[in-house]
């Protein structure tokens, strides 16, 4: 017994409590599942909620752009696609949310792959302005036709998540970390077991070397659009159910802009870039609205907020941060504590002296 | 409702193949993907209507100062952001998206979010071809050719415009050969902002001007820029003919069709794209294809 605890205690300390990035990191899923322990407060709950859902959305973004360099300016497509989905279905099939959020990705994974079809014919600009006008198109469709879809106002009457408010959070919380360590394992470009992450850098790097290395860069885009599609539809059937409405604000370019800005800001081809982004950004947004002249000024701050990241910190936050915690070792290429002198593996010196 | 169909495509037309001109430019020659360029079209309409209402100047007045105001803050936004950074082109173009927004909430807090409408140059209309055209509108469909008339004319036969076309095809040279790199981005951007800006002037009249009023133009500047091919001045204003028609005749002959003109526009920029992915006019080199 004491054995397995010795076990995952020596886990523990050489896996996460050696590396900075990895402790703030399991620090804040612990915190996060902690929240209703400190406060119930159910405004302070919807507030984390909807950033958790935002944070999802944010990294899928990036998942499918930051890594394979897909310039994809119309996300909400994947959103909106599944959050109306999944509101058709339950409204009129009555199913439960079990069933209706993973049909909506699946309905999002779908339009991710007929989105993903331009993609192998046209790049970088182009391939920007067919994703951002995929989301407008369908914005035309749907006030077309108001019977089926609400119209201006939106589909409204959804069921809720789940009865308990504290019960909704947990159900958003450990999909979100689920699905974060997914995309973070999927995309490791260091991983030994999978391949994926290291070719979608490549595709991003240089697509034409990658392909005269016998790389599939179609099958590898394509996987690409369609697992961001999924966990935007995850994201999108989540919202849906958590808001009880789907409306064209879903699919507004806005939108698509804002997983664009928290991604940025956070640090692109990162995954934790844009979950750290959305939640410093997001609360902060919220917070201000409180505030009758800040609720005027907050997109003011925002947009200010933007401009500095780009200029000062160009590779985003977590970037910026995680390079002045973490240092690799220059021989086996471990990840090491800022304060290390020596690499805690091969006892290599991290850094020239003088 | 032939003729309506004309006259109105050519004022969509015009406004979007200014706009998209001026687009074209600055991305041709600085590889700047500007999203907030029609954002200094709204600028410029707002200037106007600051020295109409609150200056209470008359509008014909406005114009001058409208447009040079527009042009120093273009000016000021591409030393102060886009030069610093302008190797990085998704940077570029997130930091021109994170520019539009500040320039609409900057416009929202002080003038609210409401329509405002700026008084005609002139009043009245004129019989062409048996239809009531307002002369407003002819004056639009006029300084459109003229003003894209100017612009081949600098591009095509002086020196400046030859210096312009030569940074375009490669800086590097252009800089061995003695051109002033930095200050041809810099005569484009201003090129480019006042072309924008014109074209607020000549639509602000018409359209009801709005802190929102960038989106819309936006899409519809993108798509006829990419369907025209990006880096040709010829192919975006052919695109922003076609899509302003396009535009015009769905929203006289389709019911519903003001929502559906958008998706009207960016299908018919999809399908192009699908058979020529380089646009009608765009260049592409053989290896990069794939």
């Amino acid at each position: 017994m004491l054995s397995y605890f010795d076990l995952i205690y020596g886990w523990i300390r050489g896996e996460i409590l050696a590396v900075p990035g990895r402790v703030i990191a399991f620090a804040f899923f612990i915190t996060l599942l902690a929240v209703p322990i400190m406060t119930q407060e159910p405004y302070y709950l919807r507030i984390i909620t909807l950033t958790t859902i935002f944070a999802l959305f944010g990294a899928s973004w990036d998942l499918l752009s930051g890594f394979t360099g897909q310039l994809n300016l119309g996300q909400a497509l994947f959103f909106g696609v599944s959050a109306y989905s999944t509101a058709l279905l339950n409204i009129h099939y009555h199913l439960s949310p079990w069933v209706t959020i993973p049909c909506g990705s699946i309905a999002a994974v779908l339009v991710g792959l007929v989105a993903g079809i331009p993609a192998l014919r046209v790049r970088g600009f182009y391939l920007a302005l067919v994703t951002l006008s995929f989301p407008l198109i369908l914005t035309g469709l749907v006030f077309v036709f108001p019977d089926l879809t609400g119209g201006e106002l939106g589909l409204s009457g959804i069921s809720r998540l789940s009865k308990s408010p504290i019960s909704s959070y947990y159900i958003v919380v450990v999909t979100f970390t689920v699905s974060i360590l997914m995309m973070w394992k999927f995309t490791d470009g260091e991983s030994k077991i999978i391949r994926v992450g290291m070719v979608l850098h490549a595709i991003r790097e240089d697509e034409i070397s990658a392909r005269t290395s016998g790389i599939n860069t179609t099958f590898y885009k394509l996987l690409a659009f369609g697992v961001s599609g999924f966990f935007s539809g995850v994201a999108g059937g989540l919202y849906a159910h958590y808001m009880r409405v789907a409306g064209p604000s879903t699919l507004e370019l806005f939108f698509s802009f804002q997983a664009i800005l928290w991604t940025i800001f956070g640090g692109i081809a990162t995954i934790y870039g844009p979950v750290a982004g959305v939640f410093i950004l997001y609360p902060l947004l919220e917070v201000l609205a409180l505030h009758p002249f800040g609720d005027k000024i907050r997109y003011v701050l925002f947009s200010f907020v933007l401009i500095f990241t780009l200029l000062y910190m160009p590779e985003g936050l977590t970037v910026w941060v995680r390079d002045k915690l973490e240092i690799k070792c220059p021989r086996c290429k471990l990840v090491n504590a800022f304060v290390r002198k020596n690499c805690r593996a091969c006892r290599a010196a991290l850094r020239l002296e003088g | 409702m032939f003729f309506d169909i004309l006259i109105n495509g050519m004022v969509a037309g015009g406004m979007y193949a200014l706009l998209a001109v001026g687009f074209a430019l600055i991305f041709g020659v600085a590889k700047i993907f500007n999203m907030a360029h029609t954002g200094f079209y709204m600028i410029t309409s707002f200037f106007m209507l600051i020295g109409s209402t609150v200056l209470k100047w008359p509008l014909a007045v406005t114009i001058l100062p409208a447009l040079v105001a527009t042009v120093l803050l273009g000016l000021v936004c591409f030393k102060l952001f886009f030069d610093r950074i302008k190797e990085h082109e998704t940077a570029v173009m997130i930091i021109s998206v994170a520019l539009a927004m500040l320039f609409q909430e900057l416009l929202l807090l002080s003038f609210g979010g409401h329509y405002r409408g700026v008084s005609p140059l002139m009043r009245g209309f004129a019989h062409v071809m048996g239809i009531r055209v307002s002369y407003q509108h002819l004056i639009a469909v006029g300084s459109t050719m003229v003003i894209l008339a100017m612009l081949w004319y600098l591009l095509a036969k002086t020196k400046t415009g030859k210096a312009i076309r030569t940074v375009a095809e490669d800086k590097e040279v252009a800089n061995l050969v003695g051109i002033n790199v930095s200050r041809v981005y810099m005569t484009v951007m201003a090129i480019s902002v006042a072309i924008a800006g014109l074209a607020g002037v000549v639509v602000a009249p018409i359209y009801m001007v709005s802190p929102l009023m960038w989106v819309q133009p936006l899409t519809i500047v993108l798509a006829a820029v990419v369907l025209g091919g990006l880096g040709s001045i010829g192919g975006c204003v052919l695109g922003a003919f076609i899509l302003g028609y396009t535009e015009t005749v769905v929203t006289f002959l389709v019911p519903g069709g003001a929502f559906l003109r958008g998706a009207v526009s960016l299908t018919i920029m999809i399908c192009v794209l699908l058979i020529r992915p380089e646009g009608l006019f765009g260049v592409v080199f053989e290896e990069e294809r794939l």
